[in-house]
């Protein structure tokens, strides 16, 4: 028995990759979306105006502060209510780079700041205006202490994005959920939807580990 | 935006908001404190001398960290009826909780305990100190620093988390909302006082964290 559901499960395998595709799809573009949005929102977290400040922090603990699926439901279930009619596949990336930017806010803040208040002094006592500044002299130091913690939150961001699955986006795990109805194979199915995942968070967790190493020995040298 | 908001139903359902509530609460305490329990157990295996120990808990870290939760939940919901294990819906979830967890307190605990160096055991010792005496001066002063802020952290997740198991239909607090909306078909009312209740707990436990911060790094006395 086990090795006829086997037998069906390779025959249907090509659903599989249609459904890691799907994750792919959705949580490449929601990274990259956040990360853009990210980018900005905590180079403005970094700032000293008050009132940007206290809104971006009320909006990144409201949203770390809430389960995923609870914002994917308010965000699925209440914006048509408002008269916003949003599909599963929009909503999913609407909620994931809602998700992705509060996080991303964070990490690129915490980077911003890292960086000592002299060099703030130096960029702008060259006459460099603050965009010159950012891009010249703060963004490029704070790569170092940005980037790990941003390919981390790259593999939250797909893991996450399995939970998009219960408003009906056919990702891996809901191609994993349909063909556990038909193949009454839990085991089977869901470990090989779990190989799947491990083929891209593994390799992403590795790249983040090495980045964490040599940013921290390029420390030493500095 | 909320006009129409409907705060008769909610008090109506306080009832069961509570009972979800306290559900949410009595998980993720069981789960965490079962967790501890993995973690620390797949740790002493991480840094065992024997290989094969070793081999085995780094399997289990990597396979947990890298695949989403959801796809584990799924995984024990579907796959443990399979193997002739017929376990309740709520024990599924608080196993799955548990592993989950586990995998990401074993390398909390870890970087706790390699984070003092060798150096400072022996000078313990040349200095007379006794075990325990070593613990409470040397070890746990620095090692809690590195470890309770991060281990409180991963409480916060863990509450978060829980909120999947209303996926596999466990009365926790997203599944009130998830009732709600469908008796009542109040979405708003439903999530947003989800979330609400959310955000409480989030806010505890996120001073605590700060607190803890605070209270426990260990400075070294330049």
């Amino acid at each position: 028995m086990m090795l006829f559901y086997f037998q069906r499960l390779i025959e249907i395998f090509p659903f599989f990759l249609k459904g890691l595709w799907m994750t792919a799809v959705v949580s490449g573009i929601s990274l990259i979306m956040a990360t853009i949005f990210g980018l900005l929102l905590g180079i403005a977290r970094a700032s000293k105006n008050k009132l940007l400040v206290g809104l971006i922090g009320a909006y990144v603990a409201a949203i770390r502060g809430t389960p995923f699926v609870v914002q994917i439901f308010i965000i699925f279930f209440i914006l048509p209510e408002w008269g916003i009619q949003l599909d599963a596949f929009p909503a999913a990336i609407l909620a994931l780079t809602i998700l992705g930017t509060a996080f991303i806010c964070e990490i690129v803040a915490g980077g911003i700041k890292a960086v000592p208040r002299g060099q703030w002094e130096a960029a702008s006592s060259s006459g460099l205006n603050l965009y010159q500044q950012l891009r010249y002299v703060i963004v490029p130091q704070s790569l170092q202490t940005i980037l790990p913690p941003l390919v981390g939150q790259y593999v939250l961001l797909i893991k996450d994005s399995s939970v998009v699955s219960v408003i009906g986006v056919m990702d891996l795990t809901r191609v994993g959920w349909v063909t556990v109805n038909r193949i009454p194979e839990g085991l089977m199915v869901f470990t090989l939807v779990g190989i799947l995942y491990f083929a891209i968070s593994y390799p992403l967790i590795r790249l983040s580990n090495r980045l964490e190493k040599k940013m921290a020995t390029q420390q030493v040298m500095l | 935006m909320l006009e129409g908001f409907n705060f008769r139903v909610i008090w109506e359902y306080m009832p069961f908001f509570m009972e979800g509530l306290r559900n949410t609460f009595l998980i993720s305490i069981v789960s965490l404190f079962l967790a501890l329990i993995a973690g620390i157990t797949a740790c002493a295996g991480r840094l065992s001398p024997w290989k094969s120990v070793r081999g085995l808990a780094i399997v289990y870290i990597e396979s947990i960290r890298s695949t989403p939760l959801l796809v584990q939940i799924y995984f024990l919901y579907f796959g443990l009826p399979t193997l002739g294990l017929r376990v309740p819906e709520l024990q599924t979830g608080i196993i799955a909780l548990m592993l989950n967890s586990g995998a990401y307190i074993a390398e909390i605990v870890r970087a706790g305990m390699t984070s003092v160096p060798n150096g400072q055991i022996e000078a313990g010792i040349s200095s007379g100190l006794n075990y325990f005496q070593r613990m409470r001066f040397i070890i746990l002063p620095q090692a809690l620093g590195v470890t309770v802020p991060p281990l409180l952290g991963q409480a916060i997740v863990l509450v978060k988390d829980s909120a999947l198991l209303s996926l596999i239909s466990v009365l926790e607090l997203t599944r009130v909302g998830q009732t709600l909306t469908s008796e009542r078909f109040m979405p708003s009312e439903a999530f947003f006082t989800v979330a609400f209740f959310y955000l409480c707990i989030y806010f505890v436990l996120k001073t605590l964290a700060d607190w803890s911060q605070k209270k426990l790094i260990f400075r070294e006395a330049y």
